[in-house]
């Protein structure tokens, strides 16, 4: 008798199960208000990527176009295909010493993996995400790219 | 001539006086089996395209995305664009496969199909052949259907599609048990197996309202049985993707893969307009007993709109199932149908032939 019983409790059981599923799939249906796809050429003036999205690394300037980068070569061994190439320069202190700093910063996109490894290495927080995705180009030359930009300098209040 | 939308007898009786006023009696009937052959062709074309539509598009906003948006306002035209790609590509010869069986079998799959939108009653006098026998008549041509399927995945030479056909022949022949029997419950409760009849006999109340729970579980079980009957998730084990490729038209191409994947929707819109032929009265507007002006006012709305919402309702109610459900392993599906589906539907038969000898049901 008791199996009699728990067969018709999976019936109802299973009927429960069921519509609970169907109940998520119906309000959907009826929501589409709720629909999470982005039209994206159209709404390509008014998108606007996530915080967490990887689109490239780049060097974030502020407005007197200096950047935190003191050009240790750290993101260079961190990245594991060679993608980033730290050039360095040397420069006269005014107390006579030479000091290293950074001449070009290479960043080779179309190697990239966005494994994110060069930006979490980096000591002083110089390299982040960048949110532009819209990579494609006609020569494969214009995706290396130079992170520095030309005549930046570092922020003078990093301690070295 | 008054030709009306809500009857449309005069219309077809005068097209069929036309012609045999004018044609010897031989070439009447074979203009009137011509006529009806190119409007049912047609309707079948046409619903096919927008089931594909639909399917699509209501998949689409049941998972929280848009759909086919691109080709035409709303995306209407894609399956018209994917029509012309399927009747461009080219037909691949399969080298070690057995020929004629291979280019009968799309044919055989597509006319169970077309064989059986002919007993269905579209509207009042909108019915091509009303057999008195019209649900068996449905049901056995419907079932022709899973021969063509063996016969592709046999035909193919190659082992998903027979994998393949072999699951969905052990479905089909399963399923169709249940399909009838909720079907026999219910003409139990009509007392006659002839379309118009049934459609007649519910002019003062659908029968799932008619025949109190019975019914509804009749109904309930006829969802669920003809949903696998037609190889629909969440019963598609005979195509599941990741273990078979595409079951038993893995080999086809073209317009000979368009043809089954036309049948399978218009099988799933043929068991809709059973559904609603039996259970929700048809082509008949909704009528509460008692409620005159009420009755009216639902008389106004035309019998086809009534026919082709009740109908597209259980598509609605299908594509749901299928956008919701997970697919079932092979040994679940045989388990519900001959532990769970059977034994409730003989119950439900007694227990309805039990309410109409005793005179219970409205």
């Amino acid at each position: 008798m008791n199996s009699f019983f728990e067969y018709f409790a999976d019936i109802f059981r299973a009927v429960k199960s069921l519509l609970t599923g169907m109940k998520v799939t119906g309000r959907y249906f009826f929501s589409p208000w709720e629909i999470v796809t982005q039209q994206y050429p159209e709404n390509r003036k008014t998108l606007k990527m996530y915080d967490r999205f990887k689109g490239e690394v780049i060097m974030p300037h502020n407005e007197h176009n200096e950047h935190h980068c003191t050009g240790c070569g750290i993101c260079e061994t961190a990245c594991p295909n060679g993608t980033i190439e730290v050039l360095q320069a040397k420069i006269d202190m005014p107390d006579g010493k030479k000091k290293r700093i950074i001449d070009k910063h290479i960043y080779r996109l179309g190697m990239c993996t966005f494994c994110g490894l060069c930006i979490k290495s980096c000591p002083s927080d110089a390299l982040a995400w960048g949110q532009e995705f819209e990579h494609a180009v006609f020569d494969r030359s214009k995706l290396t790219k130079t992170l520095n930009q030309p005549g930046s300098s570092i922020i003078k209040d990093i301690v070295e | 001539m008054n030709f009306s939308i809500y009857d449309f007898t005069s219309f077809t009786q005068w097209i069929d006086k036309v012609l045999y006023d004018n044609l010897p009696a031989f070439w009447a009937i074979a203009v009137e089996m011509t006529i009806i052959g190119v409007a049912i062709l047609l309707f079948y074309a046409l619903i096919g395209l927008f089931l594909v539509y639909a399917e699509r598009k209501v998949c689409a906003f049941m998972q929280n995305r848009v759909g086919p948006n691109r080709v035409g306002p709303f995306g209407f035209f894609q399956t018209i664009a994917d029509l012309f790609k399927l009747l461009m590509k080219e037909l691949v010869y399969i080298k070690n496969a057995d020929k004629l069986l291979f280019n009968i079998a799309p044919f055989i799959v597509i006319i169970a199909s077309f064989m059986a939108i002919a007993a269905i009653p579209f509207a009042k006098g909108l019915h091509a052949i009303d057999f008195d026998i019209g649900i068996l008549y449905v049901i056995a041509v419907s079932s022709l259907g899973v021969v063509g399927i063996l016969l592709a995945g046999w035909s193919s030479n190659n082992k998903y599609s027979l994998i393949g056909a072999m699951r969905s022949g052990a479905q089909i022949v399963s399923y169709e048990l249940s399909v009838g029997l909720s079907l026999v419950t219910i003409i139990i409760l009509a007392g006659t197996m002839q379309f118009s009849a049934i459609v007649e006999g519910q002019a003062n109340g659908w029968f799932i309202f008619k025949g109190h729970i019975p019914a509804f579980i009749a109904f309930i079980v006829f969802l669920i049985a003809s949903t696998a009957e037609t190889n629909r998730g969440p019963f598609d084990l005979a195509e599941a993707e990741s273990e078979l490729t595409a079951g038993f038209h893995t080999e086809y191409s073209g317009i000979k893969f368009a043809f089954f994947f036309l049948a399978e929707y218009m099988n799933m819109f043929i068991v809709a307009s059973i559904a609603a032929t039996v259970f929700l009265g048809g082509w008949m507007p909704f009528h509460v007993g008692g409620w005159e002006g009420f009755n009216h006012i639902m008389d106004f709305i035309p019998p086809f709109v009534w026919y082709i919402g009740k109908t597209f309702f259980i598509i609605w109610i299908m594509m749901w199932f299928k956008w919701t459900f997970p697919r079932l392993r092979i040994d679940q599906l045989l388990t519900l149908e001959w532990k769970y589906l059977l034994p409730i539907n003989l119950v439900n038969i007694l227990i309805m032939a039990f309410i109409v000898l005793m005179g219970w049901h409205f």
